[in-house]
């Protein structure tokens, strides 16, 4: 197993707050990873640490091969890591059409090739329809898909999902559910989320790396995570063994 | 511009040709009044133009644009009256410096973070310092003043900008056209979208790989440059500079007012906010002296009241709704 992702024992401190504490783990090329945790947990601020937000304080984060931690954002992203952002950030003025193709436009300089690959990209999300439609009108899941579109229009070779069930209905998220697990099953995208969810966890993950006050607790498949006593104390709570 | 033509539809082709035609044949039936006030909205649409290009596409709110029209109109005067140096050669020279203070108030604002409104003050400081220093600069002329002295020989010399009324007017129509076909074909481009982007929202186009502080730096470069030529014709057409007038905050304001009200981050608003303003500030002058109320500020206070109607009226802007009205209006970021 080739590891694409390594984070080796990163921490991240704001003031007295250890938020992150000596957290490892790897992702392999082509998996799904989770990463869970009780609101507070550090889930958040391990993520924008990967994805160049903050800087960690210790520790290093590899991919590719290349040491990535304390990038800039658009640094990390044009190596090959696209984000969503847990609350949605769409471009409010813009068509959905001209949000997807501003992350197509990383890899072509040609504004009508990206506006193809676009295309590509909306009729996978669902989103093709609703091409023309301002941005700021969607509705949420309409909003949620449209971050995952603008994030996947940059080719990434790591998708980093920041709790994008989130407020989605059931079946909003079955839905999601299904389109990220065709995504990686078609073309091998490795992906690391962040998620609340846990149906969407159990469905996806064929790993999951479970943090609480920082550390990490536990590592292993869902099933046996959702097992784990330490997780259901901490965590999941006794109702998820019945 | 094979390309822009061929992306519009008949409606807008027919229309852009309509206004462009009149325009070029224009001073066959006007007359001098009517030249000098066309030729004053097309460098308003010109500097309107380049003020759109950082404000209205990329974002960044610049109060102080009236610094590039200066020290374009500076540098190329200086260089025409002490030096011989002709304005088309001057052009570049101008562009070249403000350009670069361009690039150093980008820099100073981006590198550090002084965002929005504390960006539009530093624009403004600097365009204040650029005045007192020009006040006191003995070999400009100093506040009495930077003149370009009339020659009789020298007329026609169209290349040295030595002409008429009609070649002034002429020059303000291809500044004009120019910037409209350059802001069309870079909003179209991948950099425009990157500033729409960047406008929108900073941290989401970071994440989708953009270099926002590159992108934010050539917008200020490209249209800091592109109001210092407006600079070199102001210079060259009224033949006298003085740096309590030309660097004034007031003229930063007038650079600004035809993009708002034509339509911020449009192609064609800033066209059209030129040719709503223009005429209306001209039209008060005779109006006030013909009803016997010229008292110092009447003007003033008609023109701000029928702004503010516009504005909250059309408060995205003139163009947007008159396109649609024509029928020739199409979403673009």
């Amino acid at each position: 197993m080739t590891a694409l992702l390594s984070v080796e024992t990163v921490s991240k401190r704001f003031r007295g707050l250890l938020a992150v504490d000596r957290v490892s783990f790897d992702v392999a090329a082509g998996e799904i990873f989770a990463v869970i945790g009780p609101n507070g947990a550090g889930k958040t601020t391990l993520f924008n640490m990967i994805a160049g937000v903050l800087a960690p304080d210790d520790g290093a984060i590899t991919f590719c091969g290349e040491r990535i931690e304390g990038l800039p954002p658009d640094a990390v992203c044009r190596r090959g890591i696209g984000r969503t952002f847990q609350i949605v950030r769409p471009f409010p003025g813009l068509s959905v059409e001209d949000n997807v193709l501003i992350g197509a436009l990383l890899h072509r300089t040609d504004v009508n090739a990206a506006r193809r690959h676009a295309h590509d990209v909306m009729h996978r999300l669902d989103l093709f329809d609703k091409r023309g439609q301002v941005a700021s009108a969607l509705t949420l899941p309409d909003r949620k898909r449209l971050e995952v579109a603008r994030a996947l229009a940059t080719e990434p070779k790591l998708l980093l999902l920041d709790e994008v069930m989130a407020g989605l209905r059931p079946t909003e998220t079955d839905r999601m559910v299904a389109i990220l697990a065709d995504i990686n099953r078609e073309s091998g995208l490795t992906i690391l989320l962040i998620e609340h969810v846990m149906r969407a966890v159990m469905a996806l993950a064929r790993r999951v790396l479970v943090l609480h006050h920082g550390a990490a607790i536990a590592q292993g498949s869902p099933e046996a995570i959702v097992r784990d006593p330490a997780v259901v104390h901490s965590y999941l709570g006794a109702e998820a063994l019945s | 511009m094979t390309r822009l033509w061929l992306g519009m539809s008949e409606r807008q082709r027919a229309l852009v040709g309509i206004v462009f035609v009149l325009l070029v044949f224009a001073p066959l039936v006007a007359d001098r009044y009517l030249i000098s006030v066309l030729t004053l909205i097309l460098y308003f649409a010109y500097v309107g133009q380049a003020w759109n290009l950082m404000m209205g596409y990329a974002g960044q709110l610049s109060l102080g644009h009236a610094l590039y029209v200066g020290l374009g109109a500076y540098v190329a005067a200086l260089l025409w009256v002490d030096f011989g140096v002709g304005p088309w050669l001057g052009v570049f020279v101008a562009v070249l410096v403000a350009a670069s203070f361009g690039a150093f108030i980008g820099w100073l604002g981006f590198r550090f973070g002084v965002e929005g409104v504390y960006f539009a003050l530093l624009t403004i400081a600097f365009a204040e310092f650029t005045r007192i220093a020009f006040d006191h600069l003995g070999f400009a002329g100093g506040s009495g003043g930077l003149f370009i002295p009339y020659q009789e020989q020298r007329l026609g010399e169209w290349w040295n900008l030595r002409g008429g009324q009609i070649l002034f007017y002429y020059v303000a129509l291809l500044l004009a056209v120019s910037a409209v076909l350059l802001v069309a074909r870079l909003t179209r481009s991948r950099l425009g979208y990157y500033w729409v982007a960047v406008r929108e929202d900073e941290a989401a186009a970071r994440a989708l790989g953009i270099n926002a502080f590159r992108a934010k730096m050539t917008a200020v470069i490209i249209s800091s440059g592109m109001t210092a030529v407006g600079g070199v014709f102001y210079a060259f057409y009224y033949n006298n500079l003085f740096p309590a007038q030309i660097f004034d905050i007031s003229r930063s304001i007038e650079i600004i007012l035809a993009p708002i009200v034509g339509g911020l981050g449009t192609v064609f608003g800033p066209v059209v906010g030129a040719f709503i303003l223009t005429p209306l500030g001209e039209s008060l002058i005779t109006l006030t002296e013909k009803l016997g109320i010229n008292v110092p500020g009447v003007k003033a206070v008609f023109y701000g009241a029928i702004l503010m109607l516009i504005i909250f009226l059309r408060p995205s802007g003139v163009w947007p709704w008159l396109a649609r009205i024509l029928g020739v209006w199409e979403r673009r970021p």
